[in-house]
């Protein structure tokens, strides 16, 4: 049995219909109901919900031999594992967004508030800005508006929350989307079956073919 | 009640024996080391190491010292005056590093085996078979994935690219991330992609080799290895893995990672290291490899729950000469005897007995 983590929510159930699509049906999980693992004996897979960003860490640590997240989670924690394939789904950008009006002044240290610590050092390293990172778990836009931080480095999809709560997008950092990934030790045992979902999911991305 | 075939042995201690045995039988001797060294052998090697941040304390004369987080750094320093002769060594050791998982120090068993001097061919292929038969003495479902850096680098110098492009490339290399090399270096790619898309058999692998124009002595060199490994019945157990890459500043030519059954992580690494060697400034050629035993002792349990067979309750009244006597005979007869006046919490036991007389008096079924 493989199994495979799916992140929760809208992505993870679009995931879900390229797996089936690609003839890994699992009929349980399309029922309603408040189960954790769904099993399809007949196409050898089990599939879990986790949090998004707890997927790469079932993977890397062998509890799910194959998952999908974003890109964003892989820069962020750089798990030890194989990322198989872009999905081309769940598609934004990791940006640096400021109050309408913001002006970076160099001479200051900028305060940077955000989930994803190690993307917005690395990148800040990258310019050569020094900055003072304020790690946030939620409600990123929050910072800028009351003062927190002079900048926020955050997942941004259409851009409506930033433009809801007066901010804009100064500059984009890296594109993201989701991505396959699988254990090491997994794909050194399973790798025929690990690359048939492989090769079953990039057809439907309309990729070439390995 | 039969006295149960207790182990005494863990499960890693087990496997280290068989190592042990293994290392021996072949002519490599037990290196014995200090646990701690001057802390700059490993400041002017710290890429080398798998983390570099080292445990360090002032000696009594003034130097500073480091709890060592490696071992073939020191082995090398320690040959670095007798490589005209090739030695064949192999430890078992305790090293300190910080892990990737934790972030704090932990104290890490490694087992492993070095070959400095000269590594013709016979040598290569001894200790690549020896690393393929260790994992066969973790567990029957073992896999060694074999690369050689002579072929990845001569695919990405084809390629002509800038050196930070070339650390972008082995970055996608190592997680197998073909869309993104694809997206890298869209035009030239392709030769690269295949080398890591390589599945199936390994002499499936030599024809796709052949056609990709791979330098020709490195394929001679993975066919050695591929012949020796067939005739200890092995081949079954390698897979040629392109994306198996250690820091190519200090290896070179072939590096290989070990997986077992049951265990989500590489659980054996080594390669070739004569970059290292020539960087301490050792005119010699080294291969070796790692085993890392903690792994075994965290996913690998013992079976057997039990912690002692019998349970022999006695009371203040006793007399510990019959309690001793009562004992002894237990024991005598093979079975693993806890005397104690209480039950100790959570303890798992087949049987409890009680003083009676001068003997025991089992009480309640065997478990």
């Amino acid at each position: 049995m493989l199994n495979i983590a799916l992140p929760k929510g809208r992505l993870g159930e679009k995931v879900y219909r390229m797996f089936a699509e690609a003839g890994f049906r699992c009929p349980s999980i399309e029922e309603e109901n408040r189960k954790l693992t769904f099993e399809s004996p007949e196409n050898g897979v089990r599939y879990f919900w986790v949090k998004p960003s707890d997927v790469s860490v079932y993977v890397e640590r062998g509890a799910a031999d194959i998952g999908v997240c974003g890109r964003d989670i892989l820069l962020e924690y750089v798990p030890d594992i194989y990322e198989l394939l872009d999905l081309k789904t769940g598609i934004c950008r990791m940006a640096v967004a400021g109050s309408v009006g913001f002006r970076d002044d160099h001479r200051r240290t900028l305060r940077v508030a955000t989930k994803f610590s190690r993307i917005a050092a690395d990148y800040y390293a990258s310019l050569g800005r020094d900055i003072d990172i304020i790690h946030l778990n939620g409600s990123i836009e929050l910072a800028p508006i009351l003062g927190l931080s002079d900048v926020i480095v955050d997942i941004v999809e259409t851009g409506t929350t930033l433009k809801e709560n007066g901010l804009h997008e100064l500059e984009t950092i890296v594109p993201v989307s989701a991505r396959l990934i699988a254990n090491k030790a997994s794909y050194a045992f399973r790798q025929d079956m690990i690359l048939n979902i492989r090769n079953g999911l990039e057809k439907q991305i309309g990729g070439s073919k390995q | 009640m039969n006295p149960a075939n207790r182990d005494t042995l863990r499960p890693e201690e087990k496997i280290l024996f068989s190592l042990r045995s293994l290392y021996a039988q072949n002519g490599y001797t037990q290196y014995r080391m200090s646990k701690f060294e001057e802390y700059d052998l490993y400041a002017s090697n710290k890429e080398f190491l798998l983390s570099d941040s080292v445990i360090t304390f002032t000696d009594t004369n003034g130097k500073l010292m480091a709890l060592k987080p490696d071992v073939t750094l020191s082995i090398v320093r320690n040959c670095r005056n007798t490589c005209d002769r090739t030695r064949k060594l192999w430890y078992t050791e305790n090293v300190y590093r910080v892990s990737g998982s934790t972030n704090g120090y932990r104290e890490i068993m490694q087992t492993g085996l070095e070959c400095i001097g000269t590594v013709d061919d016979y040598n290569l292929c001894e200790v690549v078979r020896l690393a393929a038969e260790s994992l066969r003495s973790v567990s029957d479902t073992a896999l060694l994935a074999i690369s050689h850096l002579d072929i990845v680098s001569a695919f990405i110098d084809r390629m002509h690219v800038s050196d930070g492009t070339r650390r972008s490339l082995l970055s996608c290399i190592r997680r197998k991330s073909t869309h993104e090399l694809a997206a890298l270096c869209p035009d030239q790619s392709a030769d690269l992609i295949r080398l890591l898309s390589l599945r199936g058999s390994p002499e499936e692998a030599f024809t796709v080799l052949e056609e990709l124009n791979a330098p020709a002595e490195a394929v001679r060199q993975l066919r050695v290895i591929f012949d020796v490994l067939s005739l200890y019945g092995l081949s079954d157990s390698v897979r040629f893995d392109f994306s198996v890459i250690s820091d190519t500043e200090y290896y070179n030519g072939v590096v290989f990672k070990g997986y077992v059954g049951g265990i989500p992580e590489a659980i054996l690494s080594g390669g070739r290291y004569d970059r290292l060697l020539a960087r301490m400034n050792v005119n010699a050629e080294a291969i070796g490899f790692a085993v890392y035993l903690d792994l075994i002792e965290r996913y690998m349990a013992a079976e057997d729950g039990f912690d002692t067979d019998i349970l022999l309750l006695y009371t203040a009244e006793d007399n510990p000469v019959r309690v001793a006597s009562a004992v002894r005979a237990l024991t005598a007869d093979g079975y693993s005897v806890l005397a104690s006046r209480d039950i100790p919490d959570m303890l798992k036991y087949r049987r409890k007995a009680i003083m009676e007389g001068n003997g025991v008096k089992f009480i309640g079924p065997d478990a």
